[in-house]
């Protein structure tokens, strides 16, 4: 099924393959079958795949392959793949702890939004969501699916450092830092797991065209869990 | 065999030429920021060309040595002292037991590069002994080196020293602009946005690092302000945010975002871009896509030719 809209170069090392130019999840499963698709060739001529919303960046080495070579097996490839239907994905559970201390911007977002903090709490971790892809910093996920009276804009001004962990808002996004780095999101929740570990394989608990939930745990919950996480248990 | 760091430098991080295959996972390819002079320094002691090295930034580090070492500096100059006499540019050349090595400050460029033979020993992460500082991972314990980090150096067999024929890097050095390509989004900006950017110079601002270097000069606009997707940013991408001043992105880059790309550097100037200093200046010209892959062509050509033995 033919479904690429266009094959552009992106530099003389890089291709930006196009899909659309919205944000939806039909559109994505496309991206997400290519990325997989050329991912499982394991050719060493691929030095990275970049999946977007709704294009993939295959960067390569142009010593070594060409763009048009590259064009007419991403032509071949889009064609021959179609993208398994929408419920094949399993949902991965992340926990995550509202407690105020770890979510200092939770008044602020029922301020914002009208709603009780149990409310927030309960809109955030209602729906299911769909990883994107990642970037910003390692592990960094884009998910979509924040209910929309959720929307928040994000921190006049960006703290200057962010415990790993952090589940925060901005606009119509949500995600977690996986490291500690600076950010303008409105944290609202931690989580104790170990979003990113350069050491673990794969090195993050979540990958492009996954499907996650987030989970409430209480305070007791998150300090056991941490302990577990930081002895390497989990 | 172990080296001292006696004193760090500005900021020195052990590097090889990157970590590939994690884009996805929002980890750049990282590596040497001139990977051009990061070969040359390993080719110079015979190592292989991705072998483990010290990238030194503006000021070079002070390195004790418990025993001999034969080393290499490549890259911006570097004043460089180990009490001995002789021209230590453009050579592999040895350190004696108990010698201290004294880099000095770094002209003509930021970044210089010390290699020694057998190549740094560090765990490799991903594949890579890179530092990749916004991830705290790679390299010497995922940091700059500090006074006191003692450096493995890895055991190895005889292996050829090397030396640059005269002269040879002067084609390298002399100024002149940086080739791009038109970038993914050049539908976004109107033609004189790029009038602009290939007639105007750019200086390149204080807030500039491996992720990255803004610039100043003539604004070139996105000519609509609806936003972009996201997308993958490939190595030296200039990205034009809302305020139309470009930013080169650089080896430890993000590996997604939102801005328009106008341009993009090519693979054969990347280590031009790892030498710009705060305050240079910088002039675009564009290439097509055949002419920078050819340019990439000679330079390896150049690179086999340079060395004497």
């Amino acid at each position: 099924m033919e479904t690429i809209v266009e094959i552009i170069p992106a530099s003389d090392s890089s291709l930006l393959v196009v899909f659309g130019n919205t944000i939806s999840p039909a559109i994505h499963r496309h991206v997400i079958t290519l990325f997989h698709a050329l991912q499982s060739r394991h050719d060493p001529r691929i030095r990275n795949l970049h999946p977007g919303y709704a294009s993939l960046l295959v960067d390569f080495d142009p010593l070594r392959l060409t763009h048009d070579e590259l064009s007419a097996v991403v032509r071949q490839l889009a064609l021959a793949a179609d993208p398994p239907p929408a419920t094949d994905a399993s949902v991965v559970s992340i926990p995550v702890c509202y407690d105020i201390e770890f979510g200092p911007d939770l008044l602020d977002v029922a301020t914002h939004t009208g709603l009780s903090l149990d409310e927030v709490v309960r809109q955030h971790f209602s729906p299911t969501y769909l990883v994107y892809f990642l970037g910003f910093s390692p592990g960094f996920v884009y998910l979509g699916g924040l209910p929309q009276v959720l929307y928040t804009p994000r921190l006049p001004t960006p703290r200057p450092s962010i415990n790993a962990g952090s589940v925060g808002i901005a606009g119509s996004q949500t995600g977690i830092y996986p490291v500690d780095s600076p950010g303008g999101w409105r944290l609202i929740g931690r989580t104790p797991v170990r979003m990113f570990d350069p050491e673990a394989k794969p090195p993050t608990r979540l990958q492009p065209g996954d499907k996650m939930r987030f989970s409430p745990i209480d305070r007791a919950r998150f300090e056991e869990m941490q302990h577990l996480a930081e002895a390497g248990l989990t | 065999m172990t080296i001292r760091v006696a004193k760090p430098g500005l900021f020195t991080t052990v590097q090889d030429l990157g970590r590939y295959g994690y884009a996805h996972l929002g980890i750049s390819s990282g590596g040497a920021a001139d990977p051009l002079s990061f070969r040359i320094a390993n080719l110079l002691v015979g190592n292989r060309q991705n072998a483990p090295a010290l990238e030194m930034t503006l000021l070079g580090a002070t390195l004790e040595f418990e025993e001999s070492a034969v080393v290499a500096l490549a890259g911006a100059d570097c004043e460089c002292k180990t009490g001995s006499a002789e021209d230590l540019a453009n050579t592999g050349f040895e350190v004696p037991a108990g010698a201290v090595l004294q880099c000095g400050n770094i002209t003509g460029g930021v970044r210089c590069y010390l290699a020694v033979q057998g190549g740094l020993e560090v765990p490799l992460v991903m594949g890579s002994a890179s530092t990749f500082i916004p991830g705290h991972f790679g390299g010497f314990n995922g940091r700059r080196l500090q006074s006191g980090d003692i450096l493995q150096v890895r055991q190895h067999g005889s292996l050829p020293v090397r030396s640059l024929r005269p002269g040879s890097l002067d084609s390298t050095r002399t100024p002149r602009p940086l080739r791009v390509t038109k970038g993914p989004q050049q539908d976004w900006f109107e033609v004189d946005a790029f009038a602009r950017l290939f007639s105007t110079p750019y200086i390149v601002s204080e807030q500039s690092d491996r992720t990255g270097l803004r610039l100043k000069g003539a604004a070139v606009r996105p000519r609509d302000n609806s936003e972009l997707l996201s997308d993958g940013i490939p190595l030296g991408a200039i990205q034009v945010p809302q305020d139309g001043q470009p930013i080169i992105l650089f080896v430890d880059q993000q590996t997604t975002g939102g801005y328009p790309k106008i341009a993009n550097v090519i693979a054969a100037d990347v280590h031009r871009v790892g030498q710009l200093r705060p305050r240079d200046e910088v002039r675009f010209v564009e290439v097509s896509v055949a002419e920078a892959l050819q340019a990439l062509a000679e330079q390896e050509r150049w690179l086999r030719e340079v060395f004497v033995a």
